[in-house]
């Protein structure tokens, strides 16, 4: 028998044409059943034909392939993160108690956050370089606009150049940079001595005292989170 | 697999069973009867030494799980707990512990071995490339292995290699949370790194019976690298290497004993000894011994995506092998100038690990430079052009021949 819609006409075409030999074994198959019952009826598979069965050969395949899709996905989705993990994703921070060149450690989705009460003098550092300066001139403030520019206003919330507020995830490869020593000195510009800022010791990416990356592997800015403030010290995270 | 079945079962039991399942004849031409070349040196004897630690990996890790918690709050202590309380537990994890290091000591001069008698050449690139596929899946089981005590290094190392995958374009980050389960390396990722370290070492088990399908296929490569031309260029199997194995094991598991009683932290990091922190990197983190040379790698490159790419490829790049070797030629010994480059090779991947273990400062970053570089030019450029431009030595007219030839004084010494 013949299939008589158009549409599935042209795609048992197009499969018979590929799944020839297929075809044939199934004519084989049915030749013989038919011969031991006696009844040999060949007009329904004629090797050239495109007949009902291409037509069911894809259709089943069809069905398999999105089925099988299907039933993957729950599989795969499993391992992304769980409602615990999601509910446990925002914190509150006291920044009153954090003194004046003082950097304090959370715990934030399991990565470390680090908030650093800066001082006039890195304050004035990081809004003297010069967009050109940088490696990666993209503020990477989850607060500020898509394709804002990394300044210093850009890389705080609310005008509070005081208090940064950035995940300390190099973003290199995922070390926490080491911005314990205020005062140690390192090259953040090839030849140019400078202090202050964060060193990853894992791969040796350097960021200035406005979290941005200077030098090094790593190829972004640290991540500043969505924060807001709830009080004049008291923000939250996430 | 290949040639006819000539097990004749002689018990009437034997007979009724093998018309059954032929499984006992089956063992009998691939592990007993098997036709293997005369000349088998003892470096064809680290495929038998890896089937033998992946069966003691399996069996002492099968054990150690009887005692350990993937749980974040008390992996680090359940370790503990096997090493102080759990009877013999300091002598199963440290016979798991030094296996890992003793496997890819074994994968190593297995790989060098193929490297230098071209075992990889035609008709047997199936089998290398499968080869290569069990190194790729050893590593990432050795990797899931390693963060399961979850001390400073299994951390730490979970999260650099984990993200690797965020130098992915577009979907990196996406890929990597998908990894982790979570924002960070946390309980989710120790689970089902658990989950998949259980797994892995029996699709080891099933590539290396493919491994060993595809090698039956063609038989042995020999140290002459010539085909078996009949009956007397071969032994059977068993008894000659089955014993000639045996011994090699034996004395392959002395030296493994030696690291297990005498030096068992020897190759493992101090560090891994302070419980996880995910707020403190440890001042120089590294990975294990094995997978130092790419460590070099990764860090020789100054940009994280081909800093990626590159180390990828230094493994994937031995898939190729087969076709960038282009000398007819197969064994090393009959190539002059072969043997040169190979030795420089060897000790290029070597001085790549020594490079991995420091830290990435100053003549390290330049030397790592010139080293990935040579890395990649001895497969990309030396040994495509060797094949062509190199003359062989005359190849002996058989093994037979190769062998009486060796042997000739020695024969003669007794009609004295």
């Amino acid at each position: 028998m013949h299939v008589r819609h158009p549409v599935a006409r042209l795609i048992a075409e197009a499969v018979s044409k590929t799944h020839r030999s297929e075809r044939r074994g199934f004519t084989r198959v049915t030749h013989i059943y038919d011969k031991e019952f006696g009844e040999v009826s060949t007009a329904d598979h004629a090797p050239t034909d495109v007949n009902r069965r291409d037509f069911l050969f894809i259709a089943t395949g069809a069905v398999a392939a999105v089925g099988g899709a299907l039933v993957a996905w729950p599989f795969i989705n499993q391992m992304n993160p769980d409602a615990a993990v999601l509910a446990l994703a925002s914190i509150d921070v006291d920044l009153a108690p954090i003194a004046e060149g003082q950097a304090v450690t959370f715990k934030w989705r399991g990565n470390p956050l680090i908030v650093r009460h800066r001082t006039k003098p890195e304050i004035e550092a990081a809004k003297a370089v010069k967009m050109e300066e940088l490696k990666d001139n993209v503020a990477r403030n989850a607060n500020a606009k898509n394709g804002d520019l990394a300044t210093d206003e850009n890389r705080v919330v609310g005008g509070k150049a005081e208090y940064l507020v950035m995940l300390g995830v190099c973003t290199h490869l995922g070390c926490v940079p080491d911005g314990a020593n205020p005062s140690r000195e390192f090259a953040v510009v090839e030849g140019a001595t400078k202090t202050g800022g964060w060193f990853c010791p894992c791969h040796g990416s350097q960021y200035d005292t406005a979290g941005r990356i200077r030098k090094g592997p790593a190829p972004e800015n640290l991540a500043v989170p969505q924060y807001a403030y709830l009080s004049d010290t008291k923000i939250r995270v996430g | 697999m290949s040639g006819p079945n000539k097990y004749q079962p002689t018990s009437a039991f034997g007979k009724w069973f093998h018309e059954r399942l032929p499984i006992v004849g089956f063992a009998k031409d691939h592990m007993l009867d098997f036709p293997t070349p005369k000349n088998l040196n003892y470096w064809y004897t680290f495929g038998g030494i890896l089937a033998v630690m992946l069966v003691v990996q399996i069996i002492t890790g099968i054990v150690l799980v009887m005692h350990y918690t993937p749980q974040t709050d008390l992996a680090f202590n359940s370790v503990e707990h096997i090493m102080r309380d759990v009877n013999y537990g300091w002598l199963l994890r440290y016979m798991h512990m030094n296996g890992a290091s003793m496997f890819f000591i074994a994968v190593y001069i297995h790989m060098f071995r193929g490297m230098y008698y071209g075992s990889y050449k035609a008709p047997r690139e199936v089998l290398w490339m499968l080869g290569v596929i069990i190194y790729l899946v050893m590593m990432a089981t050795a990797f899931m292995g390693y963060v399961l005590p979850w001390g400073q290094m299994s951390f730490w190392g979970a999260k650099v290699i984990t993200n690797l995958f965020s130098a992915i374009p577009f979907v990196g980050d996406t890929v990597t949370t998908w990894l982790w389960g979570g924002y960070s390396v946390d309980n989710p990722t120790l689970n089902r790194f658990f989950s998949l370290h259980y797994l892995l070492p029996f699709v080891l088990a099933g590539l290396v019976a493919l491994h060993i399908w595809a090698l039956h296929v063609p038989g042995n490569t020999n140290p002459t690298g010539i085909n078996i031309k009949g009956p007397q260029d071969t032994v059977p199997f068993h008894p000659y290497y089955t014993m000639k194995d045996a011994f090699a094991i034996v004395v392959f598991f002395m030296f493994y004993a030696l690291f297990v009683f005498y030096g068992p932290n020897y190759m493992g990091d101090a560090v891994n000894y302070v419980p996880a922190n995910p707020l403190v990197t440890p001042a120089h983190i590294k990975p294990e011994w094995y997978y130092l040379p790419f460590y070099a790698i990764l860090r020789s490159v100054p940009d994280k995506l081909f800093g990626v790419i590159a180390m990828f490829s230094s493994i994937l790049i031995l898939l190729a092998l087969p076709w960038l070797d282009t000398s007819k030629v197969r064994s090393g010994n009959y190539r002059p100038i072969f043997k040169g480059f190979f030795v420089v090779f060897a000790i290029v991947c070597v001085a790549l690990g020594f490079i991995g273990s420091k830290p990435p400062e100053g003549s390290y970053v330049v030397w790592g430079r010139i080293l990935t570089a040579y890395y990649f030019i001895h497969f990309l450029v030396i040994l495509p052009l060797l094949g062509l431009l190199e003359t062989p030595n005359p190849l002996p007219a058989s093994i037979a021949d190769d062998v009486l030839a060796k042997k000739k004084p020695m024969m003669l010494a007794p009609a004295e």
